[in-house]
């Protein structure tokens, strides 16, 4: 396998507020992000010379192709790429970029995902038969929502590893309760209030055995990153971060079809991080990842990345949870900025607002809820549902 | 000799009873009580889908292949134009070189349907042909019927191998007496004078047909086990008996006040309540009611003992059930009020009827692949195999899911997703014999389920494309029932 690590570099990032910006187009998003990612990374709009824009549902914001990005931008006649990998749409822009970039393809490189989900009339994600599914899928698979695809993961985590459901419960609302503590502090964030581990359990149910708050938010949103070759990222800035790693795993069906899988993990997220870490040299990732913004679309979803990653050994992650390990003051803060839970998930722009945080991180702008200095940040993105999914997994440094 | 090779019955799983109704809608018209209990589908249930769980029953370790027809008998089919037989025969997956028919326009299309069996296989231009019966009626809020129709389905394999009972012969009448009626452009019946019903026809057509058909075979009344025919009046259908000269124990039991008149369906439910009773050599004579009557004259044999066991029948279904206690449920269930969805509910796709014929097996039938190789099912169907450690291409043959029992690897109970019958229930099956999907998960109630719970496949509506008026049919699991 070949690699891209200290290939490429980021030099500049923004991000919208997130949240039922009613106020706003996806068009209104995608300007607010670039315009804050090339200030930051003190370039002018003439200098990118590639571009990709990550968006699930595009249908109902945006529209198909590269052309929306390219014109409500002003890019003119740079190669626009629109990418799409569900929730992981975001990951799969910056991929675009940066592979672009190490490949000696273009020396600057936008990667910019947005999501306007608010506009279609109700709560929760747009239903799949929009567009998100085949059309054979739909007439074979359950009626369905992505909760209680990740419920299902609950119930089966549940079952595995003995956890009566109030155990269960009490677990994944440690983790909900940690990132609504980081969330609170995050100007840009959706949902920013701190709820107790006792409100969280006696939410009402979404999808048994999840509640509310196990639930992130459903919010718009846009984030962006400018790409450069890593020889020339100190020219723009003093504090480039750089990408140590980049993997995909995609599931190929044996999950959804074969009965080996368990349920109670995400395999394309064991594989991307195996393959990450490899590409980084990461030997103990407990160890050398100093913090991570992993997919938490549901509490169960981040309880068991965290096994996945091998931040936590198989079935105990609960130790972690209770021993405060993955809280911001712990030993391996996860969602400093609040996470998909509650900084909230436009799905195509989540992936480059983890990597938002982990940048400004690296940087050391994260005033209250600061890393102390951290040295590998981890970003993991999952598109689709746990037995049918595609996963990125990033790693960057300084 | 031709005969009854097979039979199956379906009732389905909820049950109200008529004070529910009574208590919601008798204010309008008093005189509409009746006492006991009937049998309602669950929102997901017509007289399609329960035919197919009687002809599941019915077919139960027969061999498809050997099937040539399927005639359908009902005065409730989802569709006007797109045979509904066919529909059946498709779920069913059985062989494409067949008859199929509709019977429609009265309640007694269920027994005729039967006759055109028997004479098709006697004439020989048939072997095996399945009749199906099936009514799901609604009636309008407030009126008698809705007190007295109940929804069930019976299924019958008629053939000339291994027969159950023996076709003895069958004496019909016909008459266009309007005692209840729908017309094309309406959605409920409407009933003539209900003393002129009785008076005219009820108790005039049955005793004709049954009293010709003794005289045409010279059966004595003495001679007969079983006489089993609908009860629209229980006063007169006890008067009917005795008019023939029956004892009170020859009467198949009408189950009126525990499952209703479920119409097309009624007369085929009561001959396999009479078999799952009879003896070898027993007589069972059946009548059906509705534009005049069929009376239809079998014989038990020896082989009916040994398919007993392996049918479902009326008796097991009748005893597993779970009350609906809320009339408006009940009335939501069947479509007679319009609910609110939410734009959510409301966003359903459009049914694409090219991609629901090339996967007309796969979609209707629940056939998957099993590789040829290594031996795993899968479903849905795969060209490359989803077996990790072995992946061949296009080594697959047919494998048939729908008749597979599992266990329930994981569950949700989703309230975001829009049903009729809230929290929307799904999860995953792990097949006996291999082979793992998720399905919607029907006739469950909210926090009965757990991990390892057996399950079993049933036929139900998947979704309505009410812009394009169609039914989309596929398949769910459910628990093990009966």
């Amino acid at each position: 396998m070949g690699s891209i690590k200290d290939k490429v570099a980021i030099i500049g990032m923004g991000c919208t507020k997130f949240g039922e910006r009613w106020d706003a187009d996806a068009e209104d998003l995608m300007v607010e992000a670039f315009t804050e990612a090339i200030e930051d990374a003190g370039i002018e709009p003439k200098d990118i010379q590639a571009a990709w824009s990550g968006t699930q549902f595009v249908e109902v914001n945006i529209g198909s192709s590269g052309i929306p990005l390219a014109r409500t931008l002003k890019l003119p006649f740079i190669p626009t790429t629109h990418v799409e990998n569900m929730c992981a749409s975001g990951s799969e822009a910056l991929r675009g970029a940066c592979y672009a970039v190490a490949s000696g393809a273009c020396d600057i490189a936008l990667a910019l995902g947005v999501e306007k989900l608010k506009d279609v009339g109700y709560g929760g994600l747009p239903d799949i038969s929009l567009g998100a599914e085949g059309k054979r899928s739909r007439l074979v698979s359950p009626n369905f929502s992505a909760p209680g695809n990740f419920a299902m993961m609950a119930t089966r985590y549940f079952s595995r590893y003995g956890l009566s459901p109030e155990a269960g419960k009490e677990m994944l609302a440690k983790v909900s309760a940690k990132s609504h503590h980081n969330g609170a502090m995050c100007e840009k964030a959706h949902l920013r209030r701190e709820v107790s581990v006792e409100t969280i359990m006696k939410a009402p149910i979404v999808a048994w055995p999840l509640g509310l708050y196990d639930c992130c938010g459903v919010s718009d949103g846009a984030a962006a990153a400018i790409v450069v070759r890593a020889d020339m990222a100190k020219t723009f800035r003093p504090d480039p971060v750089y990408v140590k790693a980049l993997q995909i795993s995609v599931s190929s069906g044996e999950e959804l079809m074969y009965t080996d899988y368990d349920y109670t993990h995400v395999e394309p997220t064991y594989r991307a991080g195996q393959a990450a870490y490899a590409e980084a040299g990461v030997k103990n990732p407990r160890e050398e990842i100093s913090m991570a913004e992993v997919h938490d679309c549901f509490s169960i979803t981040e309880a068991v990345t965290m096994e996945d990653l091998q931040f936590s050994p198989r079935g105990k992650v609960k130790e972690d949870i209770d021993a405060g390990r993955f809280d911001l003051d712990g030993e391996q803060p996860i969602q400093t900025d609040g996470g998909l839970k509650c900084f909230g998930h436009p799905i195509g722009a989540s992936g480059l607002r983890m990597m938002y945080e982990e940048y400004k991180q690296l940087q050391g702008k994260c005033g209250p809820r600061q890393v102390k200095n951290p040295k590998l940040g981890l970003t993991h993105n999952l598109g689709g549902f746990p037995p049918s999914c595609a996963i990125s997994v990033i790693i960057v440094g300084n | 000799m031709v005969g009854i090779t097979s039979y199956g019955a379906y009732i389905p799983l909820h049950r109200i009873d008529r004070n529910v109704i009574y208590s919601a809608m008798g204010w309008l018209d008093p005189a509409t009580y009746m006492a006991g209990e009937k049998a309602v589908g669950n929102y997901d249930e017509d007289a399609v889908t329960m035919a197919v769980a009687a002809g599941m029953n019915c077919l139960n370790g027969i061999d498809r292949h050997i099937i040539d027809g399927v005639y359908f008998g009902s005065v409730t089919l989802p569709y006007k134009e797109r045979q509904n037989a066919g529909i059946i025969a498709t779920a069913l997956d059985l062989r494409s070189d067949i008859k199929t028919a509709d019977f429609a326009g009265s309640t007694k299309s269920g027994t005729t349907a039967l006759l055109s069996a028997y004479d098709a296989i006697k004439a020989g231009s048939a072997k095996n042909i399945l009749v199906c019966a099936a009514d799901c009626r609604i009636g309008k809020p407030g009126s008698p019927q809705e007190e007295s129709y109940g929804d069930g389905a019976a299924a019958f394999l008629l053939g000339e191998n291994d027969i159950i009972a023996s076709f003895q012969g069958s004496y019909s009448v016909s008459y266009d007496f309007m005692d209840s009626w729908v017309a094309d452009v309406e959605r409920f019946s409407r009933l003539g004078e209900s003393r002129w019903i009785r008076e005219e026809g009820y108790t005039k057509f049955i005793p004709e047909a049954v009293t010709g058909l003794a005289e045409r075979y010279k059966l004595e009344p003495k001679a007969v086990a079983k006489i089993g025919f609908p009860c629209l009046y229980p006063r007169e259908h006890a008067g009917i008996g005795k008019r023939l000269g029956l004892e009170p124990g020859q009467i198949q039991e009408h189950m009126l006040n525990t499952l209703g008149d479920t119409g097309t369906a009624y007369p085929l439910i009561l001959l396999v309540t009479a078999l799952e009773e009879a003896n070898p050599k027993d007589n069972i004579v059946i009548a059906s009611f509705g534009y005049g009557s069929d009376a239809l004259w079998f014989q038990a044999t020896e082989k009916l003992t040994a398919i007993k066991d392996k049918r479902k029948g009326v008796k097991k279904y009748l005893a597993s059930k779970q009350m609906l206690t809320n009339y408006q449920k009940y009335v939501t269930f069947r479509n007679i009020i319009t609910v609110e969805k939410g734009v959510r509910g409301e966003t359903v796709p459009w049914e694409q009827v090219s991609l629901a014929w090339r996967n007309r097996r796969e979609l209707l039938g629940l056939v998957g692949s099993k590789c040829k190789k290594c031996g795993t099912p899968q479903y849905p169907r795969q060209r490359v195999c989803v077996n990790p450690a072995c992946k061949a291409i296009d080594n697959m043959e047919d494998y048939n899911f729908s008749d597979k029992k599992g266990s329930l690897f994981t569950y949700t109970e989703d309230h975001l997703v829009f049903n009729f019958n809230p929290p929307q229930i799904y999860g995953m099956v792990d097949f006996d014999g291999g082979g793992r999907f998720w399905y919607d998960i029907t006739d469950c109630a909210s926090d009965s389920l757990k991990v390892g719970l057996p399950m079993e496949m049933t036929f139900r509506r998947k979704f309505i494309d009410e812009k394009r008026g169609i039914y989309a049919y596929s398949w769910k699991a459910m628990p093990v029932r009966v």
